[in-house]
């Protein structure tokens, strides 16, 4: 009573030819190989590397918060201000965008024009808004709250635009049938289906604000990026390891208390 | 009173959902609208108030034309069409209230609904429909936290909230057990016969649509191809309708449903009498 043994593979799905398989495969690490060829890497200059990177490590390890403490307190404030008002002005402006980019709610010339707003957000990367913001406004925390607003802008819209255009069509079309007006429906059958995700978003995004508040600073504008970027300049390492250090603990911070809070909203 | 005249429908696709549909709904009566599915069942009831937009023809409501009205006309037109789902379709996350408080939206200012500020009136109606349909207790309930018959008693009291003229039902028991199915349609028949009002209903199931329905208009392939009283939906009319091998395969399944029911009822019995 013993059943003949009947073997089994997954059958391929991608490429169906084991030949073209076996040259793609070859191929890969070929290219692989030619590539890593080409990076040319001076060792020399990596040794000298190493002692930099030890000092800045011992740094790390001996934190010092006391000598620089006011340039850090004054950084830190300037930075948490900064991301907090920046993250209120983008939500505030990500909100009618979003609208308007959504397919399902607006003519086609509104949806154009918001998603090209987006659009533009979203291929500048910060530092270089950062850079022209600076250029424009000056050194300081403003020329970063505005970049911060930028960013958070196409983030944000980009994001609820697409959760709009997924929502339950059904609901939408029931409020409708009661005569609803279109500010009507978007409050009533748009609103209650995203907002849960819109809260989730904005904490999610105050916790980039911070991050990215850090890094602009090193071009110029304002917080605590600035303070680290003096520090390093000086070869302070040690300010800069307890920069670094208070970061990263208040980055923690944000993350666990909004993923707690969006548990509790959700 | 509503008057169809030659209502036709085509889609961007080039689908002909309707082909001069024609239809005169009484006060008080029940139209039970049976046909396959893809006859232009929907789109006629979507057609009505302009969910969907007519390609040709005209809807009268009470003498006034729907089609061709600007947005606003339109806004205090739809308001006195109810209209019910097959999926429910209440916003799931606001409470039973504000469903059916949301009937009254095509009567309020913009101001008025976004902070809330309902007037009494609208408010008792809203208690006085939850009561009347067996929900007095959920009124700050979400209206996820509700089985499929008590949404769709929700659905209803938002229509009626309305205070309509008409009622639309889109497959109101699709989604529901038999049993629920049943209370449903009673309940809407109900309604109906105490504010003498005219709805038209549409159905798959169409046992259910002859035991409640006062007029059966048999759709196929966007054209009316029977219009008579319940009793005169003979298996000659509903081949007609249906066409030979859906109509044959539908009987066989109801009868199959029939025979489980039956052996369940009996399996029952006999762990009863264990």
């Amino acid at each position: 009573m013993t059943s003949p043994v009947r073997p089994w593979k997954r059958p391929p799905t991608l490429v169906r030819d084991p030949r073209w398989r076996r040259v793609l495969q070859v191929g890969i690490v070929l290219y692989l190989l030619l590539a890593l060829g080409s990076v040319h890497v001076d060792w020399l200059r990596v040794w000298e590397g190493l002692e930099r990177g030890q000092r800045f490590v011992l740094g790390f390890l001996q934190p010092d918060f006391t000598s620089r403490w006011n340039d850090i307190q004054k950084g830190l404030v300037e930075s948490l201000t900064m991301t907090v008002t920046a993250t209120v002005a983008g939500i505030a402006l990500s909100v009618p965008i979003g609208i308007g980019a959504a397919r399902n709610l607006v003519s086609r010339p509104v949806y154009l024009a918001c998603r090209f707003v987006i659009a533009v957000s979203r291929a500048l990367q910060e530092i270089i808004v950062a850079i022209f913001m600076v250029a424009m406004f000056g050194f300081g925390p403003f020329a970063g709250f505005l970049t911060l607003v930028f960013g958070s802008v196409g983030f944000l819209s980009k994001l609820l635009a697409d959760d709009i255009e997924e929502i339950d069509e059904a609901q939408t079309e029931a409020i409708r049938a009661t005569g609803a007006s279109w500010w009507q429906v978007v409050h009533y059958a748009v609103q209650p289906q995203v907002l849960p995700r819109l809260i989730g978003l904005s904490l999610y995004r105050l916790d980039i604000n911070f991050r990215e508040s850090a890094v602009i600073g090193i071009v110029g504008a304002g917080g605590i990026g600035a303070t680290l970027n003096t520090a390093i300049d000086r070869y302070e390492y040690d300010s800069a390891g307890a920069i670094l250090l208070l970061i990263i603990g208040i980055v923690l911070v944000v993350e666990y208390s909004s993923s707690y809070l969006r548990k509790f909203l959700q | 009173m509503l008057e169809i005249r030659s209502l036709s429908k085509t889609y961007p696709t080039g689908h002909e959902a309707l082909r001069s549909v024609s239809l005169s709904v009484p006060e008080g009566q029940l139209l039970g609208l049976i046909g396959p599915s893809g006859a232009g069942k929907s789109t006629l009831l979507r057609c009505i108030n302009r969910l969907v937009e007519p390609t040709d023809g005209s809807v009268l409501l009470e003498g006034r034309d729907l089609t061709g009205l600007s947005t606003g006309e339109l806004r205090r037109h739809r308001r006195r069409i109810g209209m019910i789902f097959q999926e429910y379709s209440l916003v799931e996350r606001l409470t039973v209230m504000e469903n059916v408080l949301s009937g009254r939206l095509g009567y309020l200012p913009f101001w008025r609904t976004y902070l809330r500020r309902f007037p009494q009136t609208d408010i008792d109606r809203a208690y006085h429909l939850l009561d009347r349909v067996g929900l007095g207790d959920r009124a700050n309930q979400r209206a996820d936290a509700l089985s499929g018959g008590q949404r769709q008693r929700v659905g209803i009291a938002r229509a009626l909230s309305q205070e309509p003229e008409l009622l639309l039902v889109d497959e109101p028991t699709a989604s529901l057990d038999p049993r629920t199915s049943r209370q449903i349609m009673r309940l809407l028949t109900e309604i109906c016969a105490e504010r003498h009002l005219p709805a038209i209903v549409n159905l798959h199931d169409v046992p259910l649509a002859q035991q409640f329905m006062h007029r059966i208009v048999g759709l196929r392939a966007g054209e009316i191809v029977f219009d008579d009283a319940p009793t005169a939906l003979t298996e000659k009319a509903l081949t007609g309708i249906y066409g030979e091998e859906d109509w044959k395969s539908m009987r066989q399944e109801d009868e199959e449903a029939a025979d489980s029911e039956a052996d369940a009822q009996r399996r029952l019995k006999e762990i009863a009498g264990r």
